[in-house]
């Protein structure tokens, strides 16, 4: 939200002191002014050199060090990865909207990171209508993301069908674990 | 004959090391079925070779369910050949066929295998042939003389010089293997720490398509035999899976996510050009196989609510549903001669493998156990090979078309799933 609020600000100028980024292409060259004097000798009319500001623009695809931690720290949100279902189930449960919330607010905040989800089912039944209906779980999360504001772009939805199970028994127990959407950032895939 | 010492030796390098042993065990499900009685007398000279050639035909005759091996004395002096047949003697001895050779060992260390077949009912000659074979290599002419008898007493293709094609599972490592159909001289094409499903065999036998999870999501590959080359062809945004060859060769159908959803495309199996999409449903499509003439694609899609089996031209189209017994039926295979669609259907939380005619719509559910998957017809038709579970392990089974003979196949130490059953060998 915070930088929605100030892109809608840059555009309308409002905002002073430089704290408006470009993209490199509006950006005229900026950098290390070099003067000579006067005689033409170099030195003989120095000058401190003060570069005008530069507002950067990282696009090299990697957020902050600090968003990355968020993504890792156990007490936040964001570290929280796997969304369950019911039997047959493939639409996101209102326990996981603040889960969806967090994640959805990151990849805004983050417009260069990238998320991959990776959706599972339980053992029973073909091993490719798996994959099928695993894809059909991961897509449903995408949806819920972009709804919240993610790009399109940022996300990639695939199925491992019942090929990676979190659990390895044969019951409703296991089953219930593997039924599930799994969430990654871009470097852990 | 040259071709086949080339196929033979081909097959030696090949096959080099075998990885695992398996055991067939076989249970004839109906004791009443008529299997013909059939008299193999050990060949002379066999002793030579270091394993019993004829106990492997014996073995692979009586796997088929069709043979029950005759019990035969030892005969002096041994017969071979070219000893004049006393239909009488052997018809007191309750055989309905006989077959007598030898084995001839030549200067430059290779074999020669030299036979004949009779009918002991009709007694008249059916046949005979030799095959020249490499030490190595004494299995494989060992079917090649099972496929013989069967061909000229059955009247129809044999499938022992067959192979399959299967995944074992060990802990966290995955194998795809091959091995000769009765399971024997297994080894790996390919070993990864992740997943891999759906290895269908080229029409030619060459190449192996197969669905890997080694880059954290499904990718299709097709994984040449010979040079051991393999090469993506299919990795959309997404996932790519359930590769299906079409009968000529060059096209694959696969499945892919990258439209949104899961839906079926034709690719070129040599990777090359663009994809083209013929499913077009807001629902599921997966799981395609060509009919054997190439016209049809069957599939499963739950564009009625269930996962059911539809069909519909291998160029796209309107779809026709083919299964309407039950909830939950998938993965069709279509049969070598286009009369039977196998697939697996769930009965009471079962799941197993059932027989549809197309001609006549009746359905038959032809396995009892609780979790089969991935059924795959013999070239002939007569068998289908499929994955269950057996005491918490995954297994290999084989059920003859008409469901009265079932087979296992046990192997050593891990789940073995996904098995695909390989083309006739030219």
């Amino acid at each position: 939200m915070r930088a929605i609020l100030i892109a809608a600000l840059c555009s309308a100028g409002l905002l002073l002191g430089g704290g408006c980024a470009t993209t490199p292409e509006d950006q005229a060259a900026a950098g290390v002014e070099s003067r000579t004097a006067p005689g033409g000798k170099p030195g003989a009319d120095t000058r401190a050199v003060q570069p005008p500001k530069v507002a950067a623009v990282d696009i090299t695809g990697k957020p902050s060090a600090s968003a990355l931690a968020a993504l890792k720290d156990p007490n936040n949100i964001l570290s929280k990865r796997s969304i369950y279902y019911d039997l047959d189930k493939y639409d996101v449960k209102d326990e996981y909207r603040s889960l969806l919330e967090a994640h959805a607010k990151y990849l805004r905040e983050n417009p260069t990171a990238r998320m991959m989800i990776q959706g599972n089912t339980d053992e029973r039944g073909s091993r490719e209508y798996n994959v099928a209906l695993g894809q059909r779980r991961s897509d449903g999360v995408k949806k819920m993301l972009t709804l919240l504001g993610a790009r399109e772009n940022q996300i990639e939805t695939v199925s491992l069908g019942e090929e990676k199970p979190q659990a390895d028994g044969h019951d409703e127990g296991a089953w219930s674990k593997n039924r599930r959407s799994d969430i990654l950032y871009g470097g852990e895939y | 004959m040259p071709n086949l010492v080339r196929t033979l030796i081909g097959l030696a390098l090949l096959l080099a090391v075998a990885q695992a042993r398996a055991q067939l065990e076989i249970i004839v499900t109906d004791p009443g079925a008529q299997r013909s009685p059939i008299a193999i007398v050990p060949f002379a000279g066999e002793a030579a070779v270091g394993t019993s050639l004829t106990a492997i035909v014996r073995a692979d005759l009586e796997r088929s369910g069709l043979f029950r091996g005759v019990e035969v004395p030892p005969l002096s002096p041994p017969p071979t050949e070219n000893t004049p047949v006393n239909y009488g003697e052997w018809r007191s001895r309750l055989a309905d066929a006989l077959v007598l050779g030898s084995v001839v060992t030549h200067p430059n260390g290779r074999y020669e295998v030299r036979f004949r077949v009779y009918d002991i009912v009709k007694q008249a000659p059916l046949g005979a042939i030799a095959y020249v074979f490499t030490k190595e290599n004494v299995r494989a002419a060992a079917h090649r003389v099972a496929d013989f008898v069967y061909e000229k007493i059955t009247g129809e293709k044999g499938v022992f010089s067959t192979q399959i094609a299967y995944v074992v599972r060990r802990g966290a490592a995955y194998e795809l293997q091959i091995a000769d159909a009765d399971g024997e001289r297994a080894q790996y094409l390919l070993r990864s720490n992740e997943p891999i499903i759906s290895p269908v065999w080229s029409p030619e036998g060459r190449r192996i398509a197969y669905v890997s999870f080694e880059s954290k999501k499904p990718v299709v590959y097709v994984h040449y035999l010979e040079d051991r080359k393999r090469q993506v062809v299919a990795s959309f945004r997404g996932s790519n899976s359930a590769p299906a060859w079409a009968p000529d060769g060059k096209t694959l159908a696969v499945v892919l996510s990258v439209d949104g959803g899961s839906q079926i495309f034709l690719l070129n199996a040599d990777g090359s050009g663009a994809r083209r999409r013929i499913s077009n449903s807001a629902s599921i499509d997966t799981e395609p196989r060509f009919s054997a003439d190439g016209k049809w694609i069957y599939f499963t899609s739950d564009r009625g609510g269930s996962p059911q089996v539809y069909r519909m031209s291998a160029t796209g189209g309107e779809a026709q549903r083919i299964t309407f017994e039950g909830s939950y039926n998938v993965s069709p295979r279509p049969s070598p001669d286009g009369r039977v669609l196998a697939y697996v259907t769930r009965n009471a939380g079962k799941f197993q493998v059932a027989l549809l005619d197309l001609s006549n719509r009746q359905v038959q559910v032809i396995t009892d156990s609780d979790r089969d998957e991935s059924p795959s017809f013999a070239p002939n038709g007569r068998m289908i090979l499929l994955a269950t579970v057996i005491g918490g392990r995954g297994v290999l089974s084989a059920v003859s078309a008409d469901g009265r003979i079932k087979q296992r196949l046990p192997f050593a130490g891990g789940d073995v799933r996904e098995p695909a059953w390989g083309p006739f060998i030219e």
